[in-house]
């Protein structure tokens, strides 16, 4: 008796992934990684950021092309509202990294996803920023992700998904972890 | 009487074996069978660690009944209890004498180096050559602390479970446990019932019932092939071997120990140490998420027993099946703390422990001070190693586990012999 088994297809390519893992495990210098943005400031809280090029593999890489994220706040901050505001840029970066991860995670475990979605809320005390209470942090106190998820698997096998999603994120990880922030500035 | 240098010949063997533990023991054993001329040295006296090295209420993790080794098995009333420590000495020591365990005490081996006659290894009471050498001298001898350690503010004493004995080892005021594993569990339990304010920094962690349908929770890894699994079982070795101990504790009640009953003894639970910034400790906020992962583990680990079971018609006669309540992890957990305020007067690195092969002085470590070995067979000939974390199998670093690992590398290194005997025959032949 022969079985045919499902091709499951969440659009990653878990061979090339596992190999750059077993390539990488073995030549730690080109798993050394530099990400980059520039920005320019336009006007008011609307800052214009590009992103075009990185570091990895050992050498200078480039996306296909540029890409451009504006940035700004709302109305009811007295601004021109051209764009999201960068709290809101980092909520879309989480979610990206996450529903990435769950792909990547069910295509390794043979989980074909038929829908992914999330929906992300932040608490923010505006205390905070505007310096009203010096015990308020400036940033989230807390993040929320709502993940809704289709797939052929179990309800325990789908948060299973999130969770290593979620244990593999560089994002969850540099939202939920201190980093060194280092920032200089010169003259121009 | 011993010359003051080490450097005198001591004696010459086949095998040297380094370390009077259950893996060095069970390893002697083996090589005597096969008549295979070999000496164990220890550094201190047989089950060295378990009596130097551990707090006082420490019992083994396994069952009595699961304490066993080549031709010895765990001989009391008791099966089903838990060995102190006292008691594991006794049954290591017990096994040493019925072995006739050719053990060399008191002596601390300085260096291990390749020769052309084999091994030359030196130690505090002389040296020694040998044609093969084992590595038998533990898995857990230095405690692995965080690299944010010195940034703890220093009116803060920091010390680690190795030096660690009893509650009254410590000041009067707040302990912060830095690491989930068995250990710093069970530290948590009896410091915080010592009356102390315990702060836990909560990381990846293992979390299992003590019992579990009316047995041992190791009895059901064992029956269902859990702790027989191999390195060709396993996608992730590195994962397997850096696994943190499962949260366990043995005690006469059999409980269970986890975050939950220690939430509800006091304990605060807080997420990983994950950095120090002007002397204020900085948790994790991924707390919730390695919890999560915990229970998901614990009900797949609880799913397979059942599954197991049904699968041999066993189910009905087993105590019925069991789900234990999610993690509860607190409604804001606490992301920071001033460790200059006093809250906190102890900090205790439960963050695990690494073997110590500083004496190794042959070129065969990988990028992070790991001996490369392929399931204990060293990347040098006539070098092998014994009793880390998944060695050849998921017991490796058990007591019941010695046995199988060194069956297999006696038999690795018997033939090793035949073969440098074989070849100095035909030496001689030419």
């Amino acid at each position: 008796m022969s079985t045919q088994a499902a091709v499951i297809d969440n659009g990653v390519n878990v061979e090339a992934l596992l190999g750059a893992r077993e390539a990488l495990s073995q030549a730690p210098a080109a798993a050394q990684f530099k990400w980059r943005a520039t920005s320019e400031w336009v006007s008011g809280t609307h800052t214009k950021s590009v992103i075009k090029k990185f570091f990895g593999l050992g050498e200078e890489q480039s996306h296909r092309q540029a890409f451009h994220i504006d940035t700004d706040h709302p109305e009811i901050f007295a601004a021109e509202d051209n764009a999201a505001t960068p709290v809101e840029v980092v909520l879309v970066g989480l979610a990206g990294c996450l529903s990435a991860g769950v792909a990547a995670v069910a295509q390794n475990r043979g989980i074909q996803l038929r829908s992914v979605k999330a929906e992300l809320e932040a608490d923010m005390d505006l205390y905070g920023i505007l310096g009203i209470d010096g015990d308020v942090r400036n940033g989230f106190s807390g993040i929320r992700v709502s993940f809704v998820i289709d797939a052929d698997a179990t309800e325990d096998e789908i948060a299973a998904l999130v969770a290593q999603s979620q244990k593999r994120s560089a994002v969850f990880d540099i939202i939920s972890n201190p980093t060194d922030v280092n920032v200089e500035v010169s003259k121009a | 009487m011993a010359p003051r240098k080490g450097n005198w010949l001591a004696g010459a063997v086949d095998v040297l074996v380094i370390g009077a533990g259950q893996s060095g023991l069970a390893m002697s054993r083996l090589l005597s069978s096969r008549a295979i001329d070999h000496v164990v040295l220890e550094r201190g006296e047989v089950a060295n660690s378990w009596a130097q090295e551990r707090w006082d209420s420490l019992k083994l993790l396994t069952p009595n009944w699961l304490s066993r080794l080549p031709g010895y098995h765990y001989p009391g009333p008791d099966p089903d209890g838990y060995m102190s420590m006292s008691e594991v000495i006794d049954f290591i020591k017990g096994y040493a004498e019925l072995s006739r365990a050719p053990v060399v005490t008191g002596t601390r081996v300085s260096s291990v180096r390749a020769g052309s006659f084999g091994f030359d290894v030196r130690t505090n009471r002389g040296r020694w050559r040998a044609k093969a050498v084992v590595i038998a001298s533990g898995a857990f001898n230095v405690p692995v602390i965080p690299g944010i350690a010195p940034a703890i503010p220093a009116s803060i004493r920091q010390l680690t479970p190795n030096r660690y004995r009893n509650p009254g080892d410590l000041a009067d005021g707040g302990v912060m446990i830095v690491g989930a594993s068995a250990t710093g569990l069970q530290l948590a339990a009896e410091i915080q019932a010592s009356g102390r304010q315990v702060t836990l920094c909560v990381g990846e962690h293992v979390r299992m019932p003590r019992v579990y349908r009316g047995k041992d929770i190791q009895y059901w890894m064992l029956a269902t092939g859990l702790l027989d699994e191999g390195l060709d079982d396993i996608d992730d070795i590195e994962r397997g071997r850096g696994l943190p101990s499962p949260q366990l504790i043995g005690s006469d009640d059999r409980r269970t120990l986890d975050l939950n009953a220690l939430g509800k003894a006091g304990v605060h639970i807080v997420g990983r140490l994950a950095g120090i910034r002007d002397g204020r400790a900085q948790f994790s906020g991924g707390l919730r998420n390695t919890c999560k992962m915990a229970d998901l583990k614990m009900n797949r680990l609880l799913d397979g027993i059942d599954a197991w079971l049904d699968q041999c018609g066993a189910g009905e006669n087993a105590h019925p099946v069991e789900r234990y309540a999610p993690t509860a992890v607190p409604e804001k957990p606490r992301m920071g703390m001033d460790l200059r305020r006093g809250e906190i007067e102890s900090v205790i690195w439960a963050t695990g422990f690494r073997p110590d092969h500083a004496y190794l002085d042959i070129p065969v470590f990988d990028r992070k001070g790991r001996i490369r070995h392929d399931g204990g067979v060293v990347d040098f000939p006539g070098l092998y190693l014994l009793g880390l974390p998944f060695l050849r199998r998921r017991k490796s670093s058990f007591i019941h586990g010695a046995e199988d690992d060194a069956r297999d590398l006696s038999e690795h290194l018997a033939s090793y012999l035949d073969g440098l005997a074989a070849s100095d025959r035909a030496r001689i032949a030419v």
